[in-house]
């Protein structure tokens, strides 16, 4: 400690024991907090491997002695079994389809608004920047109108093919155009140096061969941050989902869990499938947090760089 | 220098597809719910309906339904939205000032960030269970009943609370402690130097440079809790547009949920859910540019 040097030796004795004070009360604090996080996932898990008579019994137990796998077993193939696979299935395809056309689309868009001269430009960007300030549920009820006429919503089990496809459409098609993701990576590209631009011109670079193989390798972290904060948007997505899907062959994680469990919460002894319940939370939570625990340094930088949660 | 050729033909192949698909999901969306919550007794199919005025308003704001959307939102807003910064706030300067652990206690706060809300609105459910719950037995209360039937409004809004501030930290400490680092090493040494105390070293440095990063995560976080939806049904686990999808009674239905709920309700014109969507986008921008107003003369950049 650089302060240390103006002390003298009573002063020195009296600050180290504020320091040391500082210190246990800065780490009770980080610790309590942190207590307060992880308990909902340890409680979730314990309860997920309890036996049925324990997690019913009055004596609730925080470290249980037998633990096992027959909660697991059951919603994966026991007789209330909840579809998970066709969950996950849809999930990532839905999630693969809405990032990658977002990337797309909005790789190209940002080009756009930050390297070409049109006439407008400035004036369609604006009406963008605009949008961003309404919230998303004045889209929802017209999009939901829209998704209806097209018969794209809540396509029944056994329809044609081509139904299905159009209930999937449904699911990705609103997500794709995104002003922010727009707006962020052209804050990117304009970092470029021009120089860059004129140097590829000289060169006889066109200017969408100079986008791919100058303007996307340097963007690269934008662009990776816009893939995971879409990702994890699809993984969460509740709302739209919900709104537009009644097939269980179609549900995303989201909407099947909570559909999987409102019949049991609903009833009056919900208790005996608390189990079950946490069993199909975790299955739901886990596959996110490995791939947070594999990519976390780049989740955590671009989740700070962004600063949004849809 | 090289003359910018003209790139019209160009900005259409790049643009065309987006602006199509906004136009179609976002533009028309906007104009259509405005035009609707103006049109009375309209009915999407076939589009008929009986004239122009502000019925739909009227129909919103006299409805105790929306009152009490209204006032679950605004306790929500302003009693968990100033705890959540508050304590992102001495968490972040906490993290910040500790070497030993930081990673780990960044990656613990940063967790309910990469969770899916329904499934932990799940896990809440069994903790505040009634009879088998984790609260009730680490604080040993004898089956107090906080989302079943039985619950009260105070319980209720409790838990909702305390899920919301669970849920809302990560992104708040992540952004905060982002802001702390870029702060100029050089402002703490100067004050080491002139003996200031903690206290004021905090009070008139770290919050001050601190304060667009503040105001950032204050607006989002106010317009996130006026957006409250999910939360509320993950915690009752019944899912949209069904009985008791906001706890028994409705109690804890909040405005978006009242959106969706006219929306869900089948024989209730769109128009309402339109005029109700227009009041909450109102809402928000009124916040929003009071806020800016406050900050501008407090916020320093």
């Amino acid at each position: 400690m650089d302060r240390e040097l103006y002390f003298d030796e009573q002063q020195l004795k009296k600050f180290r024991i504020y320091t040391i004070f500082t210190k246990i009360f800065t780490y009770s604090f980080l610790v309590l907090l942190a207590l307060f996080i992880i308990i909902p996932f340890y409680w979730m898990i314990i309860t997920s491997l309890k036996p049925t008579s324990e997690v019913i019994s009055q004596n609730v137990t925080f470290f249980p002695k037998n633990l096992n796998f027959a909660a697991y077993k059951e919603i994966l193939f026991g007789i209330n079994k909840i579809p998970l696979f066709s969950m996950y299935m849809n999930t990532i395809l839905v999630g693969f389809f809405t990032t990658s056309l977002t990337i797309v689309s909005v790789i190209f868009a940002a080009f756009a608004f930050s390297r070409l001269k049109f006439k407008g430009r400035e004036l369609i960007f604006s009406i963008l920047l605009m949008t961003m300030m309404i919230p998303g549920e004045i889209f929802v009820i017209t999009n939901y109108m829209t998704v209806n006429i097209l018969g794209w919503s809540r396509v029944p089990e056994g329809a044609p093919l081509i139904d299905i496809i159009g209930n999937y459409a449904a699911l990705i098609l609103p997500f794709v155009g995104s002003v922010f993701y727009t707006f962020y990576l052209r804050q990117t590209f304009r970092q470029i140096p021009n120089e860059l631009y004129l140097a590829a011109k000289v060169d006889g670079l066109g200017d969408f061969k100079y986008l791919f193989r100058v303007m996307v390798p340097i963007a690269k972290s934008t662009i990776i941050t816009i893939v995971i904060l879409s990702m994890i948007g699809t993984w969460n997505a509740y709302v739209w989902p919900s709104l537009i899907t009644a097939n269980k062959n179609l549900f995303l994680v989201s909407n099947g869990l909570n559909e999987a469990f409102r019949g049991t919460i609903e009833l009056s002894g919900p208790n005996s499938v608390l189990n079950q319940q946490m069993a199909g939370s975790a299955m739901v939570t886990l596959p996110l947090l490995i791939v947070f625990f594999i990519l976390k340094d780049y989740i955590m930088k671009g989740v700070s760089r962004s600063g949004i949660k849809g | 220098m090289l003359e910018y050729k003209k790139d019209g033909w160009k900005a259409a192949i790049a643009l065309g597809p987006t602006l199509l698909l906004l136009s179609v999901f976002t533009f028309y969306p906007i104009i259509n719910a405005v035009l609707m919550a103006f049109k009375q007794n309209y009915v999407f199919l076939g589009g008929n309906y009986d004239g122009i005025g502000f019925g739909n308003f009227v129909t919103v704001l006299t409805d105790p339904k929306f009152l009490d959307a209204l006032k679950n939102t605004s306790i929500m807003v302003f009693i968990s939205v100033p705890l959540t910064i508050v304590i992102s706030l001495l968490l972040a300067v906490a993290l910040n000032s500790v070497k030993k652990f930081r990673g780990f206690f960044q990656t613990v706060f940063f967790l309910p960030y990469v969770t899916n809300t329904i499934a932990l609105g799940l896990v809440f459910n069994v903790v505040f269970h009634k009879d088998y719950g984790l609260f009730n037995s680490i604080f040993g209360l004898n089956m107090v009943d906080w989302l079943g039937a039985g619950t009260t409004y105070w319980r209720a809004m409790f838990v909702l609370m305390v899920y919301t501030i669970w849920n809302g930290l990560a992104f708040k400490i992540i952004v905060l402690l982002a802001g702390l680092q870029s702060i100029d090493k050089q402002y703490y040494q100067a004050a080491s130097v002139d003996g200031a105390s903690r206290k004021r070293v905090f009070g008139r440095i770290t919050v001050p440079l601190l304060s667009p990063m503040i105001l950032y995560v204050t607006i989002t976080s106010f317009i996130g809790a006026f957006k409250v939806y999910t939360s509320v049904i993950a915690l009752f686990g019944k899912g949209s547009g069904q009985a008791g999808a906001y706890g028994p009674d409705n109690m804890l239905i909040t405005v978006v949920g009242y959106i969706y709920e006219k929306l869900w309700a089948s024989g209730t014109p769109f128009g309402v859910a339109a005029a109700a969507s227009i009041i909450l986008f109102i809402i928000i921008l009124i916040i929003t540019l009071i806020q800016m107003i406050v900050s501008k003369k407090r916020v320093h950049y």
